[in-house]
């Protein structure tokens, strides 16, 4: 993807926008990038502790937006990966605080000013003002779609707002895919809903237990290299998409196959 | 289509729930007013086709990016 100002959405709440963001965020600076992740879920406040970083936050978005400290003040540097940046949102204040004005020009300032290569906006979910936000400094959008009704119906309204605000680059991330349920038919493949929603694919990620372990932790699984399958892997080949590798697609069934020998042959159902 | 034991599989009732749905969501147009523009059209097509069965169908279609109306219209027997 060309742009550098990305925004993850989803519509839907607890799809997982706040796991992309933190996952996709710490591979890319892992690869090498300088990246800032934005949480502008005023009120909401959780990329801080998905990420670990919740004792260090000392200003916010909004004391940035009203002018209580200087940029750079309030990003927040990870402790394990030092080109990664956190600009938290406010705990206290609400989304009437937020402004696209101040949202856009703090986004050209991390990029032309502070020499960020990619700024990651995880948004609210919804689509008021809390949206509107977020999505207006982005050139590109990932959108986080869960293989069952709602969530899909809701990113195909989230993905007609982002063309309406003429993002060129949206591309979705179908998250929380179960091999199993697929193979038996009980669960929508990424295909059908690439095929519902008409956009590009840019990951599909299985459901993890080591997701919800990470983030007790405050670690994002990107950065657990040892861990090749699962979430973390995803994540990070979505990273590298994103910087213009062409990374095959693991395939989710034939890991499914696999396990499904495993356990026959140690006698589980 | 059909798993075993001819069961239809979840996925392809959700598949097609999700087309039908977003296919109304996309034109901001209710079921409910889909039919009242199916009974309305219907008053009219009788004035000129007398012969119009009453069991017709509209819908709406994703062709490609567009979504087309499609009305299906069989006429009787006797006026063919």
């Amino acid at each position: 993807m060309n742009a550098r100002a990305i925004v993850v959405t989803s519509g839907k709440g607890g799809v997982g926008k706040t796991t992309t963001t933190a996952n996709v965020g710490a591979a890319l600076a892992r690869q090498g990038e300088k990246v800032c992740v934005i949480d502008t879920d005023v009120g909401l406040r959780n990329l801080d502790v998905v990420m670990g970083l919740e004792g260090r936050v000392v200003f916010d978005l909004i004391d940035v937006f009203e002018g209580r400290c200087k940029l750079r003040q309030a990003l927040v540097r990870d402790k394990r990966v030092e080109t990664l940046h956190l600009l938290p949102a406010s705990q206290t204040k609400d989304k009437s605080a937020l402004s696209e004005a101040r949202m856009k020009e703090t986004v050209r300032l991390l990029v032309d000013e502070e020499g960020f290569d990619r700024v990651l906006i995880d948004s609210p979910a919804g689509i008021e003002s809390g949206f509107q936000t977020a999505a207006s400094a982005a050139e590109g959008a990932l959108v986080v779609v869960n293989p069952e009704v709602s969530s899909v119906r809701d990113a195909d309204r989230i993905i007609g707002l982002l063309e309406a605000r003429e993002i060129q680059e949206v591309r979705l991330v179908v998250n929380r895919i179960r091999p199993e349920m697929v193979k038996r038919g009980d669960m929508l493949e990424v295909e059908d809903v690439l095929d519902i929603l008409g956009v590009k694919l840019i990951g599909i990620v299985p459901e993890d237990e080591r997701i919800l372990v990470s983030t007790n932790v405050g670690s994002p699984a990107a950065l657990d290299e040892s861990s090749r399958n699962g979430a973390g892997g995803a994540f990070r080949d979505i990273a590298k998409r994103l910087r213009g590798e062409d990374v095959p697609y693991a395939s989710l069934q034939a890991s499914s196959g696999f396990l499904t020998g495993l356990r026959r042959l140690f006698g589980g159902s | 289509m059909f798993g075993l034991f001819g069961r239809k599989r979840s996925k392809d009732h959700v598949k097609e729930r999700l087309k039908l749905v977003l296919s109304y969501d996309r034109a901001k147009l209710s079921p409910g007013r889909m039919e009242q523009l199916k009974q309305e059209l219907m008053g009219v097509i009788v004035k000129y086709f007398p012969a119009a069965e009453s069991d017709y169908d509209v819908k709406l279609e994703q062709h490609g990016d567009r979504m087309v109306f499609v009305a299906n219209l069989p006429m009787s027997q006797a006026d063919a």
